[in-house]
Parts: structure tokens; C-alpha cells; sequence
């Protein structure tokens, strides 16, 4: 056998050995095509993603109203708030106590109380307030809404004739400003929990995203799908140790939001302990779901880098949430850092307990669940 | 059946086929290992052996065909036959960063085994790796990750063992205690299925199966194999013989023409039009020929041949159709 001798060049330089890694790396690339898919529709989708839903000055932000009086002044001060834009009211509070919960649960961003009174008390001149709670925990999200509040609205009211002409500076009424949770406006209170969930959303997806490639690449998959074990054994048995491994992550990064950054922690540790297990191990789940689907290892971190964008994009961490588009707060809401944005903030910033949460607590599981069947249909029990 | 494995027959199946991208990768294969044999599989590469194997013990599932392993349906029930057959893959597949105290023991709780640390710890001593217990099983060479491949294929005590060319890529000696292990546990009653490209592991082995091009070509003892064969062969020594081997396989009558040492096997499916074809050689006095016995070798090279040719001409008749 002599192949390929009679054609073996004098001197073989290092153009040429370099253009040989050239064409291989080439061939490999285009025959993955998976990896030449995500090279085309990472930039296509997340440009065209992220540029439609992100808005920094947002608007049609959710709040709610409890009106201790009905009538006209008080019908046309809401109209007047509602054609600022700013404003979407979705509900009205029935009480006070209602008007808390509807904060701290996150539902709405705003709660906007008129008190009883309020029409006699401006015909008297006695310049009424009216309250106009703020959830503060993201400033980005409240604060241009506030700073557009006191003119826009005396303006409007004038134009209708509901309150006579401004007459030198006397104000009929006035809105007193409550910017709850974060009412210096600190970033950092807002970045210190985003951190949390950002972070622990990379590693847990990581985490699992590479066990079953790992072991199809490995080659130790065809010894372990002869073994008698079930596709939900091996799922809880991977995923398990991790929930170990993000725990002690959570509890580096509250640390260093405790000691280093003096993030508050209003509400009940253990809530935000279970609930954090909560988040990771629906992370994990999710991660291991992509491990099903995935060709190999490469295909894993891609498809874990296309869920992970989103989530620092489209959960309100890095954007306020309400300001987006119906359609981008819908995938938001399919993210499990979006509910897990909601139930940090909650519970350190604002003190929420569980009957506050449920709804953020229930659509994690309910996350989780989805991953955790589409992982187990998508489980290959043999080699076809 | 009712899957208790207490039939003549540990594996019993019929019209086996699997197909991958329209390609007939095994093609209605039938065959029968009965109770504490060692049934050799034999064939070239890409024969099907491997995809026949991983259709007994449920990790493909066959196109066509049915049967039993175990005594339980291959197509129903492959959750009944994992616990009780021990399946060593032709890639060292146990994992290569635990040790091999961790994988034995690993295997022994997947499978339930009561106790599975002291199994673990036995398993070490029975296969001799005492003192290398807590050795990555990456760090290992071929023999030992061999060894220890068996090892845990055996720890869950199955009554069958698939075993996908176990000694590719292993010594002499170590290929030779492998068997006598095998012999051993056979003789304990386990039914051992081994696929092999050796001919003396063949020759090791109380039935064998010829399987080429995804078809069972001939099965029975080695001597039943040879005989059923009928296959007539001359040695030739003497000099230059690559080239006489090149004159030879161009006549009519030899169909086969093997190197062996410092001789050729000359083959034909004919004895007489052998006699014939080989005459004219035989005149020169450079040669020796002397007519000899055909080897397993012979005749798997020969049958491998035959099929070959049959492929083709079913390849071509089947493009014309198309």
C-alpha cells in the first residue's frame, strides 16, 4: 500500500496545514446543522425580539384605584390619569388592606387612592390629597410615570372644566407621592435580587443541559439505557444534586446582598429559602429537558443561551416588564426568572408573604412540571 | 410465556429485522441459544452483530421479526429482560472519572442489590483488582477496563450475557483468562452470547453463528459449520506467492485464495472443478501443493464472499428497478 505517495509534495508549508484545520473545522461547522441554524436566528430572533419589546421609558403601567367617592371630579381625575398613558387601571381596590396586597404581590405597579371627601373638600379649597402609591422596587419602571403626575393631570382637569382655572399657585388639589419598598430610588436593591436569579438561572441550566449529551458523548449512555432504570429515576437523580449546588450559590449571593450591599430581607427567610429551591430546581428541570432534545454537547449550550437571553431581557430584571408589549410579557411570563423576579423582590423588598405569591409560587411549578414531562416523553429509552 | 426463562430456548427469535435510513441492517434473522452455551457471533464489521445484540436486550427496537429473551417478548416486556441480562458494550462504557470501586457500586444499587457496597467490594476481589479499587477506571488499560466491564456486567448475577467483542484490543494473555472466566461462569449455568472477529475465540465457543450483511449464513457447532461448508482445500508453498495467489484468484473453479504464513489456502465450493482449475499449477515444480483441511477461516472468508456477490447483484438489480 502506497496511498497518496506519488502525490506527496516537496515541502509541505504551514499555509497548507493550516488551510487543512481550515476546511475541516469548515465541514464540521456547516454539518452541524443545528449550530448553523442558532448562527442564523440567534442574531435574526433576539434583534428582532429584543428591539420591538424593550422600551425604557415605559408606558400603560398596571394600578389599581380605590375610590372612597364616586362622581364626576373624581371619575374625570381617573380619566385624566389614564389619558397621561402612563397609567392602565386593571383594578379597583375595594379596601386599603386590598390596595397593599395588589402592591406587594406585584399585580400592580401602582395604587392610586382618592379619599372620601374629596369634591366637597376642593369646592371648600381645602386642596385635597390624593395618595398615589409607587412600587419602587424597580425605579426605572415608576419613575417616569411620578415625575409626569402633578401637571399633566391639573391640566387636563382645567381643559375639562372639572376644576376652575389655576389661579396663582393655588393648587386645588395636590398628590402626595408614596414611593414604597425603595424610596430613595438604590439600583442596587433592584440589581442585588436580579443578580440572584440571573446567575442561577446560567449554572442550574448548565448544569443539567449537558447530562444526557454528556453520557450520549461519553458513550456511557448505551450501558446505562440497558441498566433497569426508568427515565424519572435518572431525571431525579441528576437533577437532585444540583438542587444542592444552586442552594449554596443562593446563599453566597444573599450573603454578599446582606453584608456587602445592606439588601434588606423584609420578609420571612424561610418563604424565600423554599422558594429559591423552588426556582432552581425548575432551572434544573428545564436544563435537563434540553438535555433530551439536544444532539450533543455544543447543541445543549446553544439552546441554554437562547432561553438565557430572554430571561435577563424579557423578566423585568433588566427592563421594566409592564413596559413591554403584550406579546413580549407573555413570553416573560413563560420565564421562570420573570416569577422568581417577582418573589424576590417581594419577599426582600417589600415583605410579601405567601398569600401575596401564590400565583408567582404556582406558575413555577407549573414551569417545572412542563419541563419535567417534555423531558420524560422526550427521553430516548433506546438507540433508534 | 410467561417470562420465567424456563424454556429450552434463553434467546428464540424469528424473522428479526432492523432497518436504519431504508438500509436493511439486519434482515430476517432467525436464531436460538439455548441454556448455558456460549454462542459465538461471528462476522466482518458493520455485519449486524451488534445491532442484533442491541435488539435482545431492548435498546433498538426491531422493524420486523419477534421472539424471546429470557422467555419474555424482545418487543414488549424489554423492561423484564434488562434486570436479569448483563450487557457489556464494545466501547468501554462504564464512566471513566469514577473509580472502580464508585462504578461497581453504582452498578450494584441501579440493579437493587441488598448490599451494595460488600457486592462491590467482593466483585473487586473475585476479578483480582484488589488494590486498585479506588483507581479512576479512565486511568485503566485495555485488559483491566475489560475486566472490570465484565465485572460489572456479572455483579447483578443476569442469566444472560451479551457481550459485543469483548477482547478487541486486548492481549493474548489477558484475552485468555477472559475465556476461561467465561467457561466458568457458562459451567455455573449462565448463557454467555459473545460476538468475536477471532477465529480461536470461535473455536472456544459451543455454537457459533455466521452473520454477514445483516444475514445469518450458517450456525451449528465448529465442526457442523466447516462440513456444512463443503468446501474443498489445497495448501500451495513456495516462492513469489502473491503473485501466484493473483493468478490463481482469476481462475475458474478457485474461489478462494487465502494467505496463510508462508503458504496459501486455495478453495472451492467444487472438488473436482478445483482439481481442474489448480492441474495446470501443479505442473510446476517450484510449488508444492498438498490438499489440507479447511480452516473456520476458510470458510467465514468463503461464505463472507458468497454474500458479498449476492449483495451486489441484489444492489444492482434493485437500482435497474428503481
Amino acid at each position: 500500500m502506497n496511498i497518496g505517495a506519488p502525490h506527496r509534495a516537496a515541502r509541505p508549508g504551514a499555509f497548507t496545514r493550516f488551510s487543512a484545520m481550515f476546511v475541516k473545522e469548515f465541514i464540521q461547522l456547516r454539518r452541524d446543522r443545528v449550530t448553523f441554524a442558532t448562527m442564523i436566528m440567534i442574531p435574526l430572533l433576539q434583534i428582532i425580539l429584543f428591539g420591538f419589546a424593550i422600551n425604557t421609558t415605559p408606558t400603560n403601567l398596571p394600578a389599581a384605584v380605590l375610590m372612597q367617592e364616586h362622581n364626576d371630579i373624581t371619575r374625570s381625575v381617573l380619566a385624566a390619569l389614564r389619558n397621561t398613558s402612563y397609567f392602565r387601571f386593571v383594578i379597583e381596590a375595594e379596601s386599603e388592606a386590598e390596595m397593599d396586597h395588589l402592591i406587594r404581590s406585584g399585580e400592580v405597579l401602582f395604587a392610586v387612592e382618592i379619599p372620601a371627601g374629596f369634591e366637597r373638600a376642593i369646592r371648600r379649597g381645602d386642596k385635597p390629597a390624593i395618595l398615589v402609591v409607587a412600587d419602587a422596587t424597580d425605579p426605572v419602571a415608576s419613575g417616569t410615570a411620578l415625575a409626569a403626575l402633578q401637571g399633566t393631570i391639573e391640566r387636563s382637569l382645567e381643559r375639562d372644566r372639572v376644576i376652575p382655572p389655576n389661579r396663582e399657585d393655588v393648587q386645588p388639589f395636590e398628590f402626595r407621592q408614596h414611593r414604597r419598598y425603595n424610596p430613595a430610588g438604590v439600583t442596587r436593591l433592584n440589581i442585588v435580587p436580579g443578580l440572584l436569579g440571573t446567575i442561577l438561572t446560567m449554572t442550574m441550566l448548565i448544569f443539567t443541559a449537558l447530562s444526557v449529551t454528556r453520557e450520549v458523548e461519553r458513550g456511557t449512555m448505551e450501558s446505562l439505557l440497558a441498566m433497569p432504570i426508568s427515565p424519572l429515576e435518572l431525571m431525579l437523580g441528576k437533577i437532585t444534586p444540583y438542587i444542592f449546588a444552586g442552594a449554596i450559590q443562593a446563599a453566597i449571593i444573599f450573603g454578599c446582598g446582606w453584608f456587602i450591599f445592606s439588601v434588606p430581607l423584609e420578609g420571612d427567610p424561610l418563604l424565600l429559602i423554599g422558594l429559591t429551591l423552588l426556582f432552581i430546581t425548575t432551572n434544573l428541570s428545564i436544563g435537563y429537558s434540553f438535555s433530551t432534545v439536544a444532539g450533543n454537547q455544543l447543541q445543549a449550550i446553544q439552546m441554554t443561551f437562547m432561553f438565557f437571553l430572554p430571561s435577563i431581557l424579557l423578566s423585568g430584571f433588566m427592563f421594566p416588564f409592564a413596559g413591554m408589549p403584550r406579546w413580549a410579557q407573555w413570553i416573560g411570563e413563560a420565564l421562570p426568572m420573570t416569577h422568581y423576579l417577582r418573589i424576590v423582590r417581594g419577599i426582600m423588598l417589600k415583605g410579601a408573604s405567601l398569600p401575596d405569591l401564590y400565583r408567582e409560587a404556582g406558575l413555577l411549578l407549573l414551569l417545572m412540571l412542563i419541563a419535567m414531562t417534555i423531558a420524560i416523553l422526550r427521553f430516548r429509552r433506546t438507540l433508534d | 410465556m410467561n417470562g420465567n426463562g424456563a424454556g429450552e430456548y434463553v434467546i428464540d427469535v424469528e424473522g428479526l429485522t432492523k432497518r436504519f435510513g431504508g438500509r436493511a441492517v439486519v434482515h430476517d434473522l432467525t436464531m436460538q441459544v439455548r441454556r448455558g452455551e456460549i454462542y459465538g457471533f461471528l462476522g466482518p464489521n458493520g455485519s449486524g452483530k451488534t445491532t442484533t445484540i442491541r435488539m435482545l436486550c431492548g435498546l433498538l427496537t426491531p422493524d420486523g421479526g419477534r421472539g424471546t429473551c429470557l422467555g419474555y417478548d424482545i418487543l414488549t416486556q424489554a423492561d423484564l429482560i434488562k434486570p436479569r441480562v448483563g450487557y457489556m458494550t464494545q466501547r468501554f462504557s462504564l464512566y471513566e472519572d469514577l473509580s472502580i470501586r464508585e462504578n461497581l457500586e453504582f452498578v450494584a444499587r441501579i440493579y437493587g442489590l441488598d448490599k451494595p457496597r460488600e457486592a462491590a467490594a467482593e466483585a473487586i476481589e473475585q476479578l483480582g483488582l484488589k488494590g486498585r479499587e479506588n483507581q479512576l477506571a479512565g486511568q485503566l488499560s485495555g485488559g483491566w477496563k475489560q475486566r472490570l466491564a465484565l465485572g460489572a456486567c456479572i455483579l447483578p448475577g443476569p442469566d444472560l450475557l451479551l457481550l459485543d467483542e469483548p477482547t478487541a484490543g486486548v492481549d493474548p494473555q489477558a484475552r485468555r483468562d477472559f475465556w476461561n472466566e467465561i467457561h466458568g461462569l457458562a459451567a455455573d449455568g449462565l448463557t454467555v452470547l459473545v460476538s468475536t472477529h477471532y477465529m480461536d475465540e470461535a473455536e472456544r465457543c459451543t455454537r457459533i453463528a455466521y452473520i454477514a450483511y445483516g444475514e445469518l449464513l450458517s450456525h451449528g457447532t465448529v465442526e457442523e459449520v466447516i462440513e456444512k461448508a463443503q468446501l474443498a482445500t489445497w495448501t500451495v508453498s513456495g516462492p513469489d506467492l502473491h503473485r501466484l495467489a493473483q493468478k490463481l484468484m482469476e481462475t475458474d473453479g478457485i474461489d478462494m485464495v487465502a494467505p496463510f504464513g508462508s503458504s496459501l489456502h486455495v478453495s472451492g465450493r467444487d472438488e473436482k472443478r478445483l482439481k481442474a482449475a489448480i492441474r495446470p499449477f501443479q505442473a510446476s515444480s517450484e510449488y508444492r501443493w498438498s490438499p489440507s483441511e479447511p480452516t473456520l477461516e476458510d470458510v467465514f472468508i468463503d461464505l463472507m464472499q458468497q454474500s458479498r456477490d449476492n449483495f451486489a447483484e441484489e444492489a444492482v438489480s434493485g437500482g435497474t428497478l428503481s
